[in-house]
């Protein structure tokens, strides 16, 4: 029995979101593959039935059915990690500072995110206002990142990885798929390599693999 | 003038979906041009109104800018019955469609790459294989590749040893020829026909015919999008960003014979858009 069903693409930052989530926390999911491009799939009757928002990822489990991906991300900490690591919802300060991060994690796939699909798929969009909107929220996050730095710590939360962190991973990870290259952004480098270092960490094209932290080859 | 020679040759620039919702504006050799549908009667013009001649193969509208058009290559296999045939859309790559090309071509790369798909370590060795440049049909070939790989297509279970055959007919466009998991005596088809935006930037289109009864359509798309676009990253970070002809450039190995059969091919017909030559 698998824990829940994924309307997947393979290129899509928030679905990689979802993957990623559930790979770090060792979940077996069924995959359905969306031609969201070329197909445009995602907008046909009988995937904007299950969802009337026309975006992927869908994740469905029994009766649940959710559309937000950062949603997903709530439920996925929720019902499969126990230790409540990865969303500590109840937390007065802490839980209220992830649901900061999934909103800002919105604002990356409007901006970065779109930007690349400017970039790669030739989206209709003004390609260059939101490569401006990628670079201000780089340079946002690039800043809060430092002081986290400063104050000894690695997570955008806490003392732990949270569903804060993998929201915001993907597009940020993504951004040189638009041109924005991550020289400039030393403490976005350093929290990119934490999270890709992270047990259980998938990849998706675009984002490579840590070799160097492969075993190796002599065990 | 390195444009002269690529203007005779026909491009890719649509396929049979893009054009339903509308004409696709986009940009060939430099020149800004209208591709208006439905695509067995496709019209292709520029800005100032002249029209090019259009074709529909490989489900795609085939464009040239040229007085002299070369004769549009054949792929036969791709009309064989039972034959699923799957556009796969364009992905803009910030590269020389030169190397777009030059990278379909090298399997070194696959494990590091394409990891646990195409390849994986420590199986990473590039046996032997054929290379030459056929006088007949003034193509190249690449034969006899044989590679381990994880899951070869969307249709194999577990790895397996994948013989590949390359074929270079055109200067943007290479097309191979690889095992057929459920269908032994038959190889898949896989090509990417590059639409050269500019000497740097081109609109990639890969194109398959595959026997595979199993997998959905959008499986099959995902699954190519998948490899080209971790190939996308790789492409862009190349450097220098046009294809260097002269061999004192790059230093190839062993494994790279068929790339330096490319190059080779390239110089002798004077195909240089998107390449660095020594004049340049």
């Amino acid at each position: 029995m698998t824990a829940f069903t994924l309307y997947n693409y393979v290129l899509s930052g928030n679905c990689y979101k979802i993957r990623l989530m559930a790979s770090l926390l060792g979940l077996d999911y069924e995959t359905i593959a969306v031609n969201f491009y070329p197909g445009f799939e995602h907008r046909s009757d009988a995937m904007l039935a299950l969802n009337p928002a026309g975006t992927l990822p869908v994740l469905t489990a029994g009766d649940t059915v959710l559309t937000d991906t950062q949603a997903m991300l709530g439920w996925l900490a929720l019902n499969h990690d126990p230790s409540r690591q990865w969303y500590p919802a109840a937390d007065p300060l802490l839980g209220p500072e992830v649901l900061q991060w999934l909103a800002f994690s919105g604002r990356l796939t409007n901006s970065a995110g779109l930007a690349r699909l400017h970039a790669m798929l030739n989206w209709p969009v003004d390609g260059e206002a939101a490569r401006r909107a990628a670079v201000r929220d780089l340079r946002e996050l690039e800043l809060i990142l430092t002081d986290r730095v400063f104050e000894g710590r690695t997570w955008l939360v806490g003392d732990r990885p949270t569903i804060a962190d993998i929201a915001c991973f993907p597009y940020v990870a993504l951004s040189p798929d638009a041109g924005l290259e991550h020289d400039g952004y030393p403490a976005i480098r350093n929290w990119l390599y934490a999270v890709r270092s992270l047990p259980g960490f998938t990849t998706m094209p675009g984002i490579h693999e840590l070799h160097e932290l492969r075993e190796p080859a002599d065990g | 003038m390195s444009l002269d020679y690529a203007k005779n040759d026909w491009y890719a620039v649509a396929d049979i979906f893009c054009l339903k919702d509308g004409p696709r504006q986009t940009r060939l050799l430099g020149t800004d041009l209208t591709v208006t549908g439905p695509a067995d009667t496709a019209t292709v013009t520029d800005a100032e109104g002249n029209r090019y001649p259009a074709q529909l193969r490989f489900d795609h509208v085939w464009t040239t800018l040229g007085d002299a058009p070369r004769t549009l290559f054949e792929i036969p296999q791709g009309d064989e019955p039972g034959r699923r045939r799957v556009p796969c859309g364009v992905v803009r790559v910030r590269c020389s469609p030169l190397r777009a090309v030059e990278n379909f071509l090298d399997i070194a790369h696959f494990p590091f790459v394409h990891t646990d798909i195409l390849g994986s370590e420590p199986q990473t060795e590039v046996r032997p294989y054929n290379v030459e440049i056929r006088d007949e049909t003034d193509e190249v070939w690449a034969t006899q590749v044989k590679f381990f790989q994880p899951q070869a297509a969307r249709s194999a279970g577990d790895g397996i040893i994948t013989e590949y055959d390359y074929r270079v007919p055109a200067p943007t466009t290479a097309v191979l020829y690889k095992t057929c998991p459920p269908k032994p005596e038959a190889q898949d088809v896989i090509a990417i026909f590059v639409q050269p935006v500019s000497e740097t930037e081109c609109d990639v289109w890969p194109w398959m015919a595959l026997y595979d009864d199993e997998s959905t359509f959008s499986e099959m798309v995902q699954f190519q999008h998948e490899i080209f676009v971790q190939d996308r990253s790789i492409l862009e970070n190349q450097r220098p960003v046009k294809l260097p002809l002269d061999p004192r450039m790059e230093i190839p190995m062993r494994a790279d014979l068929t790339s330096v059969a490319y190059r080779r091919w390239l110089k002798k017909h004077g195909a240089f858009y998107g390449a660095l030559t020594e004049d340049a």
